[in-house]
């Protein structure tokens, strides 16, 4: 028993130890002049990875430095900003947050002596589930997010063309992968900041989807004239082919949960449903599978089902 | 997974060869309740846990409030009784099901309070209960979080409409698939100032009203319930009947139409 209770000791201290102080290790990669990134896991998110699961970015202009997305906790925002120093020491002028997902706001706190601009519809979803994210985080990836409190973004922001220095940004207004998206199209330098409305080599996540208008999002991006395209979840890719598959993806999740629905089948018969080869490469493919047939489902399910009383 | 394995190798360090009873084989899922919940619920009746009764949940539960569980006990041909049980809710048991002239297969959604074992023990007429289960992590917190139908004024307009479809048999065993949800709030009793008040009864008869299948259903299942069976009509059946009642005597009935005729059937 003694021993026993030994190895188990060691065994739950041993992970943490060997870990050392948490730290995200933040390396800013330049994709454009003046463009940088940090690249995060295609995974989901977990204690392993501290929620590190996106591509945050800046740009540094004439006018100051332009943050799109600050992560997934207070530590990965104060490690953003340090990194970002690095780099140049122009102060940060504007944070940019694509939509009220956690990990693209929850840094916001390292930022909060700057304005920090969303969609109005993003603001108030922030607002109304914050809250309720943040506690969620607490509990998916644990100690990294010690200190995090969620911090609402300050300004409401539109469709428009801003200029800071020599960029020229086009701040465009979607709807679909949630009920605010932002994507930011740099006209300089060629950069889409497509926030959450493009993934590439990742599967999309759809916890506030609404397929058919994100499929409209996916039709308003194709025809920009992309240099580089920065998906916030997944590979960053100098052609559009991670708009194409996320269009696959999407029509191919919302046609076979319809035709199952159609054929009888049961919700949970769908958790095993067989996915096509060409989606192999997707992170996290069978977990955010099934996380979507979670969300889509039961208004697939009542549009179905006809009054019988 | 360190923490389930941790976890696991407590529970068996600790509850092993102590507190279970004799003759009963060890829990596969190791659950620190399953020692209560095992005379509670079976008496002395004799158990197995048996592989060829499957619950298929999702391994982690997306929204706590609404867990899609199918149970299929359907490989150890007749049973008599169904028990879903989920052992780590405040109500552990989420509905008895008996498949007079059904397959053995019962599908619906769960809300779960924290991560539990899901199982469904199946009664065969030897008296003897099968069990199968599986572990639905969870952020938790589905059977206290207030239900969505009282943010419409018209609520209790909308009590025991029924949504449903039938589908015709596909394979050998001539069964037809029925799906149906019914419109209420299902109050478990645990939110404050929110009394109990759920659908108690429900009972699936053939045209001529023969019972077909009937589900006891208790506090976990969720909220707007929706169900699916496996049941077989009567050659000349063209539509089923559905009868139920709730804990404050609500009557529900629907007729769900049956788009072709049994006994026409290849």
């Amino acid at each position: 028993m003694r021993v026993l209770l030994s190895l188990l000791l060691v065994l739950i201290a041993g992970s943490a130890w060997a870990a050392g102080p948490l730290t995200y290790q933040l390396k800013p990669m330049q994709i454009a002049p003046d463009t940088y990134v940090f690249e995060g896991t295609r995974e989901h998110f977990t204690r392993g990875n501290g929620g590190n699961i996106l591509n945050p970015g800046f740009i540094v202009t004439d006018d100051g430095v332009l943050v799109i997305q600050t992560g997934p906790s207070r530590r990965f925002g104060e490690e953003m900003r340090a990194a970002i120093r690095t780099v140049t020491d122009k102060p940060i002028r504007k944070v940019f947050i694509g939509n009220l997902h956690p990990d693209y706001w929850l840094g916001n706190q390292a930022f909060a002596d700057v304005p920090i601009a969303a969609l109005p519809g993003t603001i108030e979803g922030i607002r109304a589930e914050g809250k309720g994210m943040t506690e969620n985080m607490y509990r998916l990836v644990g100690d990294w997010m010690r200190g995090t409190e969620p911090v609402v973004p300050t300004e409401a922001v539109y469709g428009s063309t801003v200029v800071f220095g020599s960029h020229r940004l086009r701040l465009i207004p979607l709807e679909g992968h949630t009920a605010a998206d932002l994507a930011i199209f740099d006209e300089t330098t060629g950069v889409l900041f497509a926030g959450g409305v493009v993934f590439s080599d990742r599967t999309p996540t759809t916890p506030h989807a609404d397929i058919p208008k994100w499929l409209a999002e996916l039709d308003a991006l194709e025809p920009l004239d992309i240099t580089v395209l920065v998906p916030n979840h997944g590979r960053i890719r100098t052609d559009k082919a991670a708009i194409a598959q996320t269009r696959d993806w999407l029509t191919w999740l919302d046609r076979t949960l319809r035709e199952r629905m159609e054929a009888g089948a049961d919700v949970a018969e769908l958790l095993d449903q067989p996915i096509p080869d060409r989606f192999g490469s997707l992170g996290v493919l069978r977990e955010e599978y099934q996380r979507s047939v979670s969300h889509l489902w039961p208004k697939i399910e009542q549009a179905a089902l006809p009054r019988v009383n | 997974m360190l923490r389930l394995l941790t976890a696991a190798t407590i529970t068996a360090a600790l509850s092993g060869p102590a507190l279970a009873q004799a003759t009963d084989p060890a829990d596969p899922l190791a659950s620190v309740m399953w020692d209560a919940l095992r005379p509670e619920l079976f008496g002395k009746a004799p158990i197995v846990f048996d592989d060829r009764v499957t619950v298929t949940a999702p391994a982690n539960a997306e929204d706590a409030t609404a867990v899609p569980v199918l149970a299929d006990a359907s490989a150890l041909g007749v049973v008599e009784e169904m028990v879903l049980i989920s052992d780590l809710n405040p109500f552990p048991v989420i509905l008895r099901y008996h498949p007079v002239a059904a397959k053995p297969v019962v599908g619906t959604r769960i809300r779960v309070q924290q991560a539990t074992p899901v199982r469904v023990a199946a009664r065969t007429p030897d008296g003897v209960w099968h069990i199968g289960g599986r572990l639905v992590d969870a952020a938790g917190g589905g059977c206290t979080a207030p239900p969505v139908t009282y943010a419409a004024r018209d609520w209790a307009d909308h009590v025991g409409e029924v949504q449903a479809r039938a589908w015709p048999p596909a394979g050998d065993d001539k069964t037809a698939r029925v799906r149906f949800r019914v419109r209420h709030p299902m109050d478990n009793g645990l939110i404050a100032g929110i009394p109990a008040y759920f659908i108690e009864t429900l009972s699936l008869r053939d045209s001529d009203g023969a019972e077909l299948a009937r589900l006891d259903v208790l506090e976990p299942v969720s909220e707007n319930p929706v169900f699916t069976l496996d049941v077989k009509p009567g050659a000349a059946s063209r539509a089923l009947k559905l009868v139920g009642r709730d804990t404050q005597g609500g009557e529900i009935e629907a007729a769900i139409p049956l788009p072709w005729t049994q006994g026409a059937l290849p």
